[in-house]
């Protein structure tokens, strides 16, 4: 495609984003709704750093998810009620822990890859819901809420103010998508992209290999863990659904709808995605099942995503 | 205390021969079709569901037998239709239908049987203890440890004995080779596929006199049963099932002395066997 194509798209993009808070309720939406895209967007998007840049397939990133957001919650509960400080706690915890468990998997590769991470993510599932004491079990924790943001002499209020929250909610995904997009593009990016396309090929050529799907491993679990502080801010709550499996399973729907080729494919799948959940779960109780079907349909008539399609219609 | 252990033991090894048959029919679709099928649990629920509906025109032996056919047969049926337009793709998309799906069962479940627990009747000659001393030995549980041993025998006969046995382990091995030798390899994933669904839907049969019914009952038991083949070894069914009946035997005995802690050992496990020797217990080098 030709490189002002993208400019514009890159544009259209943020102009969307940016106007939201001023047509989303025109449309039938409203603010949390849109809060709540950009943050699954971040995950989609930080799991899709792994999965369509790396080439390797998580399916336990909701543990890290999970992770940064009982960070953020427990500390605004237990240790100190400020914002920033609970996100931190919340990112460097998951960051840590994706750390550790990164060396026991990288060497794994494809569908063993994938149930690893799926098994390791249920470690943390299973601390939240039997460490009652602290994490509230299966209740979750609740009774607390996000701080308002001071910066000496202002302060932003995000707790009451729905738009103020969208807005600190897309200037941390702005950074975040910035820091990707520059990642993508330096000669570390570069790599992790010929190790997707030939691995071998890559190790000929004395790149170590498992050491940069670790470093890609923990790059993607950081950004899925600001996205999972931001939900729990978001919900001034957070339970164990956050962190359980089928959590991450709807990161590589969101994924995969969108197009996992392209670098805002997630955010498409994360809209459409959100969207029609919120819808399916006012409309039906058997949202379930519908979820269930839209997973099939995508898998047989969506592979390449919507930006795939695109893409391909553009090229022909 | 000795009584406590034994009973742990017993209880962990019961535990374990659920995950081992669970894990079997997993690693059986997982080796030879490269599809992780998460909707495993969603057929133990399917097994244990029809069972229930059947119990009052079939009586209990007969829904033992028929139901986890049936169950087979509608395994089949999904693997025609659907998961056989992904083989040879990457995994991941098998992983999200079979993702898809198991949602789609569990709430057809709930929407037929509703979400409210169902009790499961066994026999009563079953149900009574065995001896007053060791309490826990009931009938149904000793019942259930040698149905779950005959049944793992079964397989491994089948698998070593039969013409069908001998093509599953061949293609597990070289998929293209057995085809091109002029076996019909799309005949042989099928019944292959209700093979593993059909252990899927004995232990559903078996779990629900055990535990009862309700739409999640394959959930707790799907996660041990992928450590089982992540423990095993991934290739090996002798590994599966011995990582079957370790964790469960593991957890077991944990319960005894930290019950808390019982969950989680067997992550701890599959930790220190990933760190030790990545491939598993049983598994094959450069497999995956």
């Amino acid at each position: 495609m030709p490189q002002i194509d993208k400019r514009v798209g890159d544009a259209v993009v943020w102009l969307l984003l940016v106007t939201a808070p001023l047509w989303l309720t025109y449309v039938g939406g409203y603010i949390e709704l849109g809060s709540r895209v950009l943050i699954y967007a971040l995950a989609a998007m930080a799991l899709n750093f792994l999965l369509g840049f790396t080439g390797v397939l998580s399916f336990g990133h909701a543990a890290y998810f999970g992770l940064g957001a009982y960070g953020t919650a427990l500390t605004i509960k237990y240790l100190y009620p400020s914002t920033p400080l609970a996100m931190l706690v919340g990112v460097v915890a998951a960051t840590v822990a994706a750390a550790i468990i990164g060396p026991m998997i990288v060497r794994l590769r494809g569908v063993y890859f994938a149930m690893c991470t799926i098994a390791f993510g249920q470690v943390f599932y299973f601390i939240a819901f039997q460490w009652s004491s602290v994490t509230g079990g299966d209740d979750g924790v609740s009774a607390w809420h996000r701080m308002p943001l001071g910066f000496g002499l202002a302060t932003i209020d995000i707790l009451k103010d729905n738009k103020a929250f969208y807005y600190f909610a897309l200037a941390l995904f702005a950074v975040c998508a910035a820091a990707m997009a520059f990642l993508l593009r330096s000669p570390f990016g570069r790599t992790l992209l010929a190790i997707r396309e030939n691995e071998r090929r890559a190790r000929f050529l004395g790149i170590p290999v498992d050491r940069h799907i670790w470093a890609s491993w923990v790059i993607s679990c950081f950004f899925v863990a600001v996205a999972g502080a931001l939900y729990a801010l978001l919900n001034n709550f957070v339970d164990p659904r956050a962190l359980r499996w089928d959590q991450s399973g709807n990161f590589v729907i969101m994924a995969v709808l969108g197009g996992m080729r392209s670098f805002w494919g997630p955010l498409i799948g994360a809209a459409i995605f959100i969207v029609l959940q919120d819808y399916l779960s006012s409309e039906t109780q058997n949202w379930m099942s519908f979820i269930g079907l839209f997973f099939v349909l995508v898998v047989l008539f969506f592979p390449r995503g919507v930006l795939g399609i695109v893409r391909r219609k553009a090229a022909s | 205390m000795t009584q406590l252990l034994l009973f742990n033991v017993f209880n962990g090894l019961i535990i374990g021969a659920f995950y081992a048959l669970m894990a079997l029919g997993l690693s059986l679709i997982l080796n030879l079709s490269g599809v992780i099928n998460f909707a495993h649990g969603g057929f133990l629920a399917i097994g244990g569901y029809l069972a229930y509906t059947l119990i009052p025109y079939l009586g209990f032996w007969g829904a033992l037998v028929v139901a986890p056919v049936l169950t087979a047969a509608i395994g089949i049926l999904v693997e025609r239709v659907l998961i056989r337009r992904l083989y040879g793709r990457d995994p991941l998309y098998s992983l999200l239908l079979t993702f898809g799906l198991a949602f789609m069962i569990e709430d057809g479940t709930r929407f037929i049987w509703g979400a409210q627990s169902l009790p499961y009747r066994i026999p009563t000659w079953l149900a009574a203890p065995l001896s007053r001393s060791f309490f826990f030995l009931t009938g149904y549980r000793v019942f259930m440890v040698a149905l779950v041993a005959a049944a793992v025998l079964g397989l491994f006969l089948i698998l070593n004995r039969t013409r069908l046995g001998l093509r599953i382990r061949a293609g597990t091995l070289d998929l293209e080779t057995v085809s091109s030798l002029g076996v019909n390899v799309r005949v042989l994933r099928s019944l292959n596929f209700g093979l593993g669904i059909y252990l899927a839907g004995l232990a559903g049969v078996l779990a629900a006199g055990m535990l009862g019914l309700q739409p999640t009952v394959g959930d707790n038991l799907i996660m041990p049963s992928f450590i089982a083949i992540i423990v095993g070894g991934l290739g090996s069914l002798p590994g599966t099932l011995a990582g079957g009946l370790l964790i469960g035997v593991a957890s077991g005995v944990t319960s005894v002395f930290f019950p808390s802690a019982s969950e989680a050992v067997i992550y701890v496990m599959m930790a220190a066997v990933l760190i030790v020797r990545p491939r598993g217990l049983f598994g094959e080098e450069g497999r995956f």
